[in-house]
């Protein structure tokens, strides 16, 4: 909360700069049937920048959230604030004509009757900005569709057309980019194949984006906070490498549960092909990315390749072994595991063991521990 | 066989009939066809069975009420009274507005039916590009339900030429005036003029027809752009 409000000097005057986006909402959708109905009730404060995940199972509320935040329900009393600007509260609501965002929908939603170049100039149109062609080139070459400019909304694959959206919303100017699951309806090839320029969005605009998705793999590679949401409330908040520590969030089904860490580069080992990290707790050792010049990495440890010794052993195959002490056990789902959080340094791992390997071991809570890891993913 | 020119004076005063009837329907039911299309109101059902009513209906009926509300007595007539343009019946205008009601469905029905194919969607997405609603309407709505405009044009003006019932209530058969062109062929038929009933009718078949093609054509071919380019 320290970070919300910024107070800056200026000319002698103290002004205070509400930084972030404030959203409050409450929204009922009451049907005959209880099966149908949903509420809405939430309070969310995150950064006015970089980019905040909203995840959550289908039907949790992401994208009512996201269309509050676009006023597209119009229904929805609260109030939202972004980046100083009121945008709703009890006595107003900015139309969302006037609201300087970009939205991007699930499924495609270029005008069919514009040729993918006619609904990019749509959108510059209307921007109330005098864009240069400038920003033009660059959001065509960041998206990659300098190809199929001339070519209609029909013309293209479900890929190209999402492209053409975020470029579209790119060109609106936004002071903040709204994307509801732009992946959802497209298979995993074509996912694979826009996932890279949403990650070059990411580093070349500065625009707060809110991603909405129900993919982890997603959330893990593009961002930086996140929003946990479940039956129309907020059950978690916050910085990403936070959130995806926690025991209790179950972020992530059984084997596919597991912490990010975030590592800066000490070294490239040729000979192994081996890099050295550092995160803020210890140091691994880490199959080395060729072809990347990047000095920060995120990388992400299963929890199913995670287990604990008591001693540190050195006949071991396993290559990276840290110092650290449990701060949680908690029953995992199937019975005969348990999901344990580790504290190393300033950092969170997450361990799933059998029950009786906890027991054999006798591992209780504050017991120090050595951490043997098996592998980890570098996610970006 | 030839037109006389008591039978082309008709045809013209058709057109004109039809012509005004379309624009007028055009900039009426729109928004009523947008309403239908886009409100959850519980009014919805009873205002689409108001505008389905001369579907159904012998115009007749439509033709016997209109002439009641448009007479002296009548809450339509008395409103034209007021304003000093006398009353409708068996006047052009009375005409027009006759024939309003009676295509009211044809033209409301193809661009409701186009706006709810739309859907909210690209609405939404012109909302948050910074369009407001008349720009919306005008960049996003119009050219995506263009096809059902040109449907509901052609129906509601073939319509309207093709009508004959509630014509002869309201209008009579006033030359220059009231007596279109279905009124003429029922004129000369009853004075077994049988030649010039023969003249107008091919004229209107051949009318039809070519009114129908076009409308398939042009059908045709908006599904066609779909199929060629879809991938």
């Amino acid at each position: 909360m320290e970070d919300k409000a910024d107070k800056i000097e200026m000319s002698g005057k103290s002004v205070t700069l509400v930084q972030g986006i404030q959203a409050r909402f409450k929204l009922g959708y009451f049907h005959s049937s209880a099966t149908s109905s949903f509420e809405l009730d939430i309070d969310i404060n995150i950064p006015g920048q970089g980019v905040t995940a909203i995840f959550g199972e289908s039907g949790s509320g992401k994208t009512s959230l996201l269309r509050c935040i676009a006023g597209l329900e119009k229904t929805a009393s609260g109030c939202l604030n972004v980046n100083g600007e009121l945008w709703q509260n009890a006595s107003m609501f900015v139309p969302t004509h006037k609201r300087s965002l970009g939205y991007v929908f699930q499924e495609a939603s270029l005008f069919e009757h514009l040729s993918a170049m006619g609904n990019l100039r749509y959108a510059i149109k209307r921007n109330n900005q005098a864009t240069n062609s400038q920003l033009l080139d660059q959001v065509i070459s960041v998206m990659g569709i300098e190809g199929i400019l001339e070519q209609f909304p029909e013309q293209l694959s479900g890929g190209e057309r999402q492209r053409v959206a975020i470029a579209r919303a790119l060109l609106s100017e936004p002071k903040l980019l709204l994307m509801d699951e732009p992946l959802v309806s497209l298979d995993a090839a074509r996912k694979l194949e826009i996932l890279p320029y949403l990650e070059r969005l990411r580093s070349s605009f500065n625009i707060p984006i809110l991603y909405v998705s129900h993919a982890v793999d997603e959330i893990v590679r593009l961002a930086d906070h996140a929003v946990i949401m479940g039956q129309g409330k907020v059950i978690a908040q916050g910085d990403i490498t936070q959130l995806f520590s926690r025991a209790d969030l179950a972020l992530g089904v059984g084997n596919e549960l597991g912490a990010i860490l975030e590592c800066t580069v000490l070294e490239r080992d040729k000979q192994w092909h081996l890099m050295r990290v550092a995160f803020n707790g210890g140091e691994l050792w880490l199959p080395n990315v060729e072809n990347t010049q990047n000095n920060t990495q995120r990388i992400r440890i299963l929890a199913s390749d995670v287990s604990l010794t008591l001693t540190p052993h050195t006949d071991s195959s396993i290559l990276n072994v840290l110092s650290g002490k449990i701060e949680e056990i908690i029953n995992d789902e199937e019975l005969a595991m348990s999901l344990l959080r580790l504290k190393v340094g300033e950092s969170y791992l997450l361990a799933r063991l059998t029950k009786k390997s906890l027991q054999k071991l006798a591992l209780t809570l504050g017991k120090r521990i050595w951490i043997q890891i098996k592998s980890a993913a570098i996610v970006r | 066989m030839s037109l006389s020119d008591g039978d082309i004076a008709t045809i013209w005063l058709t057109l004109r009939l039809a012509t005004t009837v379309t624009v007028l329907l055009l900039i009426f039911a729109t928004p009523v066809a947008w309403w239908l299309a886009r409100t959850m109101s519980w009014f919805k059902g009873p205002l689409s069975a108001i505008v389905a009513l001369p579907l159904v209906l012998p115009p007749t009926v439509l033709g016997f009420y209109l002439l009641l509300a448009m007479g002296p007595n009548g809450a339509i007539g008395q409103f034209t009274q007021s304003l000093g343009l006398g009353t409708l019946p068996f006047t052009f205008w009375g005409l027009v507005v006759a024939s309003m009601v009676y295509s009211l469905p044809f033209v409301v029905q193809p661009i409701q039916n186009a706006i709810e194919a739309i859907g909210n969607r690209p609405i939404e997405a012109a909302a948050t590009l910074g369009a407001g609603p008349i720009d919306r309407f005008f960049t996003v709505v119009l050219p995506l339900a263009k096809p059902g405009f040109m449907t509901a044009t052609i129906l509601g003006f073939a319509h309207t030429v093709g009508e004959f019932g509630i014509v002869l209530m309201i209008g009579g058969s006033i030359p220059g005036e009231t007596r279109v062109v279905s009124v003429q062929i029922y004129d000369h038929v009853e004075s077994l003029e049988y030649a010039q009933a023969h003249a107008l009718s091919g004229v209107m078949i051949i009318f039809s027809f070519v009114v129908l093609l076009l409308l398939y054509t042009f059908q045709r071919k908006g599904k066609a752009v779909g199929m060629t380019y879809g991938r």
